[in-house]
């Protein structure tokens, strides 16, 4: 099999299933008992956050585990939304969001909030001249992804994060899933309030997501209950699940430069090998996109029915967003950087990963030219 | 605070002819020991009793270390003045005045030591409590139910007043006669058997037998948990445990005999290796917290069968008793909820589905024969692990290396 498709979701690495199931055994406690045993359950929690606040700048900030980054999100965008209210009733974020993101503001839309969906330049960036006009007294909430999943265009974090900075009463959420562990992410000093972040992206595990917020930061609860994970997220703690994303973390982050540098590699490879074809247009840009996301339109051919012909032959990519890629319309995302309807509705990505190898990219290669030949 | 002692008066040790001296002495040294983070105290011995003279360490801290020492009959926090009516009145009178608080019933109930004095008992009683009622409002005498009894005790040396007597735990000094070696599985009973042996003055050591990785540390931790327990009971606050690897005669047993002879075989084995450890250890007796009739390996054929491999005498103290009277004591030494921390023991592991429970020794001698089980036991004994448990810094099986690797 050749997996293309580290995007939508990775492997777990041997390592973080180990400590899954060693906690799982030995420390299954319930965090919130007072007897030894769930203070030690206790002590792995706050472990598995210190160590998860130490790789990505941000000692001062609170970390809530979550059944998923799709949670985290609707947590801090709900969470400032309604806490804010009074201050203000305008959000901002871009037309390129993740679905978690995008429909929880569409949602906020309905309910009396005013959005601005920034829109995005070719590159898939924001324009941060227009940011800077639309902010108002009564915005309260920023929210960008770092790394585009659709076509891993990065935002500019840093500079949005500059910006904010003179506006103290707006929270600056930023989705970190396509980011961590590829590219480097510092909340402080890029001056991000609120982060979301996924377990099985980054060799972790399904299931885990985690939500960093500034401490100080007030949030109105999504899900009621008893008094876990600071009366924000009730319901008992998934502390093997914690311990193994502090782990999946940690592993990510340590080979970071070398596996950017390698996928890299990859990358201007694919590129070659794509754009040998005239079929194949490709629409991540090469000068601000993360390395590990290559998205093409196709022309004349059927985005599914490419999928499924390098599936005959055990290779997998995705066409469109997995999260989005049962839906038949064109992708948001490529409209929104300025393609037609049929491009943007023929749409594959291919992710890459530190265990791609170039075997796989050979062999892609040959199937490539088999298929295109065939379809032709 | 008026009370600056704390009167004593020994249980049972005080019947003990030439010995009670040994007992006595015995007694405050451990007390002493207990209390060896409060330098100040002063222990002074009278006849049938001894008094701790507080010179201002926590009363409290020292009357939680009495209520662990075995041998005493009862204790309270008292105050003295001179033998003299008035005295006594003024100081009954500023006691109830600071212990008593709310709207109480009382009594008061005085003993004559030094019949030297001039007024009966009874006659104290009536003027001390007539003084008291006089000077206060929300006292109410009743002599048959009264929820306050000031105490008044007259002897020659000086008048004591104390409002609450603390019934002890009686019994007999622990470590006095030797100690005793208690298996303890982590279940209800054992830890109970452990503190009624404790009760009659035997010291203690804990076996344990676990089954790593079908047991976890979590089941090793809570052994550890129920034996701080029972260190508090110890005369010297310290209890050693031998946690002894079982995993590898266990599958031995399964694969060598019939399953439904594998408990009784299994406790067999036990029983081996406790002897051997008690032995080696100068422990002169076995204790365990078997139940007559609880399970298949406690009816009358299973004990007997199992029994057979020992020569030592074993205490079973709580055999007789039924589950719930178990539970009450569990409970009042603290270690019933630790006991039902629901991880397998060695024991739970390796179920059977149908123990046999009229076992027949010369099955069980047959089916042993079946391996060399000698050479497994010896393996056994030589990896023991030998734990420390002391009373109040309770031991974390936990350390940051164990936790560490999983980061």
């Amino acid at each position: 099999m050749i997996y293309l498709d580290y995007t939508s979701t990775t492997p777990v690495r041997d390592e973080v299933l180990k400590s899954f199931i060693e906690t799982t055994k030995n420390f299954w406690g319930n965090p919130s008992s007072l007897y030894k045993f769930g203070v030690i359950s206790d002590n792995l929690l706050n472990m598995a956050r210190d160590q998860m606040r130490h790789l990505i700048d941000a000692k001062k900030y609170e970390v809530i585990f979550t059944g998923s980054a799709t949670e985290a999100s609707n947590l801090a965008i709900k969470g400032i939304a309604y806490e804010n209210r009074k201050r203000g009733k305008h959000l901002i974020t871009t037309v390129v969001e993740h679905p978690s993101v995008y429909h929880t503001f569409e949602k906020l839309k309905d309910e009396g909030f005013e959005v601005t969906f920034l829109d995005v330049e070719k590159d898939g960036r924001i324009n941060l001249e227009t940011l800077k006009k639309t902010i108002r007294k009564d915005t309260i909430l920023v929210s960008m992804m770092y790394v585009n999943n659709e076509i891993g265009s990065i935002m500019p974090i840093k500079e949005v994060g500059e910006i904010l900075k003179h506006h103290h009463k707006i929270c600056f959420h930023v989705d970190v899933v396509q980011a961590l562990g590829k590219i480097p992410v510092r909340l402080k000093e890029m001056n991000v309030d609120l982060a979301t972040i996924s377990a099985h992206k980054i060799y972790g595990l399904k299931g885990s997501g985690a939500l960093f917020f500034r401490k100080g930061i007030k949030l109105t609860p999504q899900q009621i209950g008893g008094t876990q994970e600071f009366n924000l997220r009730a319901g008992t703690v998934d502390v093997p699940s914690a311990v193994a994303l502090a782990k999946a973390m940690r592993l990510a982050l340590e080979d970071i430069e070398d596996n950017y540098h390698y996928v890299m590699k990859l990358n201007r490879r694919m590129r070659d090998i794509l754009s040998k074809y005239d079929e194949i247009i490709i629409n991540s840009n090469a000068e601000h996109s993360s390395p590990f996301i290559i998205n093409c339109s196709l022309k004349g051919i059927k985005g599914e029915t490419f999928v499924r012909a390098f599936e005959q032959r055990d290779i997998y990519f995705s066409t469109k967003s997995a999260c989005s890629s049962k839906v038949v319309s064109p992708s948001r995302v490529l409209k929104a950087i300025g393609l037609d309807d049929d491009l943007a509705m023929n749409e594959v990505r291919f992710s890459l990963s530190h265990l791609t190898t170039n075997k796989e990219i050979d062999t892609f290669e040959e199937v490539l030219h088999d298929v295109i030949n065939e379809l032709n | 605070m008026l009370y600056d002692r704390i009167l004593v008066k020994y249980g049972e040790l005080t019947v003990k002819g030439k010995n009670k001296y040994t007992f006595i002495k015995h007694t405050i040294k451990t007390i002493k020991e207990k209390c060896k983070k409060f330098p100040k105290l002063e222990f002074i011995s009278h006849y049938e009793r001894f008094y701790i003279m507080l010179n201002g360490e926590p009363h409290d801290k020292v009357i939680h270390a009495l209520n662990h020492v075995f041998g005493l009959h009862s204790y309270s926090l008292s105050a003295k003045c001179k033998t003299d009516l008035e005295k006594i009145k003024e100081l009954a009178l500023k006691i109830v005045k600071e212990e008593i608080k709310e709207k109480t019933t009382f009594k008061v109930e005085t003993k004559r030591a030094d019949k030297r004095f001039p007024m009966t008992s009874i006659e104290v009683s009536k003027n001390v409590a007539a003084h008291v009622l006089r000077n206060t409002e929300h006292l109410i005498v009743d002599v048959k139910n009264p929820q306050v009894t000031l105490q008044v005790e007259i002897r020659n040396e000086g008048t004591y007043i104390s409002t609450k007597e603390i019934k002890g735990l009686g019994g007999l000094p622990v470590g006095i006669d030797g100690n005793g070696l208690l298996m303890l599985s982590g279940g209800i009973d054992s830890p109970v058997a452990g503190f009624l042996m404790q009760k009659r003055g035997v010291a203690l050591d804990v076996i344990h037998f676990s089954s790593p990785p079908y047991t976890s540390i979590s089941s090793k931790q809570k052994v550890i948990d129920l034996a701080e327990k029972l260190a508090y009971y110890q005369h010297h606050d310290k209890i050693k445990v031998y946690d002894v690897p079982f995993t590898k005669l266990q599958k031995a047993i399964y694969e060598n005999c019939p399953k439904s002879y594998a408990i009784t075989i299994m406790r067999r084995m036990m029983y081996r290796i406790a002897q051997s450890v008690a032995l080696k250890n100068g422990n002169l007796i076995l204790a365990n917290g078997e139940n007559v009739g609880q399970v298949a390996s406690q009816t009358l054929h299973s004990m007997y069968a199992i029994n057979a491999v020992t020569t030592m005498p074993i205490i079973r103290p709580v055999a007789t008793m039924d589950k719930l009277e178990i539970i009450k004591l569990a409970r009042k030494i603290g270690t019933y909820d630790i006991s039902i921390r629901p991880y397998e023991d060695c024991c739970t592991v390796f179920i059977p589905e149908n123990p046999v429970t009229r076992p027949e020794l010369e099955k069980c001698i047959e089916y042993e024969n079946k391996f060399s089980y000698q050479q497994l036991i010896d393996e056994c004994i030589q990896s023991i692990d030998v734990i420390s448990v002391e009373a109040g810094s309770p031991l974390q099986l936990v350390t940051d290396d164990e936790i560490n690797h999983l980061f």
